[in-house]
């Protein structure tokens, strides 16, 4: 195999596109601005799926740590670390969506919004399970380890979403997206988007869940090969031992 | 499990004891850190609306939380360097000791040494900041769960980034944004106990409270699957 597509992400692939291509015609030509927000409305179409994949992301990496736990299946342990990679580079995506869009609707691009605050902790979290995933150890032991940490990341979320939110309440402004109206064509044009964005973030999964696979090949033939030239060595070493 | 936690912590405040890292360079550490937040922040900044308070006693809270924070950094780090050399953890395991038991221990033995140095350093905080005190029992409170709280999170994470050829650059990264709520509503309630009024501190002191529960629940199921090695 030399190549991580398949027949499969091909066509998610292609549906990808067509479905961005034209979620994009329905987000800045075809649906219309908001009362009261105007074109900055546009971003939602954005934002929204982004976070929504993201929050997936996370949502397969808890889960595939749960089931590396119990059976150590490496194919969940690889799904996990590549759906978090999704995750971080989505929320990546939201923070700076979000902050674009801070600047119409706030006025400044960062405010102590209890989502944009605790999005940006999560973010930071997350890049820390990745660190894990980096560690220089034994393999199963990073990977007992990240399933750990990817599970109790969940937990985790709660905890910083409620307390940011407690911490903000007693001054809390408007929130990004909420309180909008949306009418038909809009939810459509964001249902369109978000389609389009899981179709991506589908086809961005499954190469980099690819990739890490080979990647773990790799490292278990090297292994083997290491294992067999000592192997020849010991043998050459007795044989030479015999001779002399 | 409690007598294995004992075991531990006895094991590790003996080494405290005869090699004095905490007293003789995380504290002095924790002072130092004190005293660069007065020198950033200057002392003649004054708040307007708070009763001519300066900006740093209004800050004080925040900055003394901080330093505590950074100071458990140093000592969660040193609590599991002094494990990851000549096999240590594998010796624990041998040794029959219960994963659950080796973290309360390592949790508690940190937890002590935390709680001393804070006495020191919010004494310290006291004086160079100039802060008013309200109410002294829910500072104390304060102190001791928000102390919990961050020992327990923190040895979670701690042990996962243990390892000989690890740690350091991990603990800071893993552990801070998970005690980033603690954070908050520590100084919260820090807040509350020095400039009054008192209802809300004690909201947030039960979010710490819960807080050091939860992380003592996850500690104790997580130790073992973080400790198994290969």
């Amino acid at each position: 195999m030399t190549s991580t597509s398949s027949k499969a992400t091909y066509v998610i692939g292609w549906a990808a596109i067509v479905a961005l291509a034209s979620s994009l015609l329905f987000a800045l030509v075809l649906s219309p601005p908001e009362v009261s927000m105007g074109d900055s409305v546009r971003l939602l179409y954005l934002h929204l799926p982004t976070i929504a994949v993201s929050y997936l992301g996370y949502g397969i990496t808890f889960l595939g740590s749960v089931i590396y736990l119990r059976n150590q299946s490496v194919f969940w342990d690889l799904l996990a670390g590549a759906a978090a990679e999704i995750g971080v580079l989505f929320t990546a995506f939201v923070l700076i969506t979000g902050s674009i869009w801070g600047k119409p609707t706030w006025g400044t691009y960062w405010e102590w919004d209890p989502r944009l605050t605790a999005t940006t902790v999560m973010f930071i979290m997350y890049l820390g399970y990745l660190a894990i995933r980096r560690m220089d150890l034994p393999q199963e032991v990073r990977s007992r380890r990240a399933a750990v940490i990817g599970i109790i990341a969940i937990a985790n979320l709660i905890i910083v979403r409620y307390s940011v939110q407690w911490w903000r309440g007693l001054h809390q402004g408007q929130t990004l997206g909420v309180d909008t109206q949306l009418d038909g064509l809009m939810l459509f044009s964001l249902f369109l988007s978000v389609v389009a964005f899981l179709f991506l973030g589908a086809w961005l999964l499954i190469h980099r869940f690819r990739v890490a696979w080979l990647e773990r090949q790799v490292e278990d033939m090297r292994l083997a090969r290491a294992l067999n030239e000592r192997r020849g060595e010991a043998g050459d070493a007795t044989l030479g031992g015999a001779v002399s | 499990m409690f007598r294995d936690a004992w075991l531990m912590a006895s094991k590790d405040l003996r080494i405290e004891w005869a090699t004095r890292v905490g007293m003789g360079q995380i504290l002095p550490f924790g002072g130092l850190v004190l005293i660069l937040f007065g020198l950033a922040i200057s002392p003649d900044l004054a708040v307007a609306g708070s009763d001519g308070r300066s900006l740093l006693a209004q800050a004080a809270p925040g900055l003394f939380w901080i330093t505590v924070l950074l100071a458990s950094l140093l000592a969660l780090g040193r609590s599991f360097a002094v494990e990851s050399a000549d096999g240590n953890l594998d010796a624990l395991k041998m040794a029959g000791l219960d994963p659950a038991g080796i973290f309360l221990g390592k949790s508690a033995a940190v937890a002590i040494q935390l709680l001393a140095l804070q006495v020191v350093l919010g004494l310290g905080a006291f004086v160079l900041y100039g802060p008013p005190l309200t109410d002294l029992v829910l500072l104390l409170v304060v102190v001791i769960l928000a102390t919990l709280g961050i020992t327990a999170a923190g040895t979670v994470y701690a042990a996962v980034a243990s390892g000989l050829r690890v740690r350091d650059t991990m603990v800071p990264l893993l552990v801070l944004p998970v005690v980033a709520p603690v954070l908050l509503a520590a100084t919260k309630a820090t807040e509350a106990a020095v400039f009054g009024p008192l209802e809300n501190g004690w909201s947030w002191a039960m979010l710490l409270g819960v807080f050091a529960l939860l992380y003592a629940g996850v500690g104790m199921l997580a130790f073992g699957p973080i400790m198994e090695e290969s």
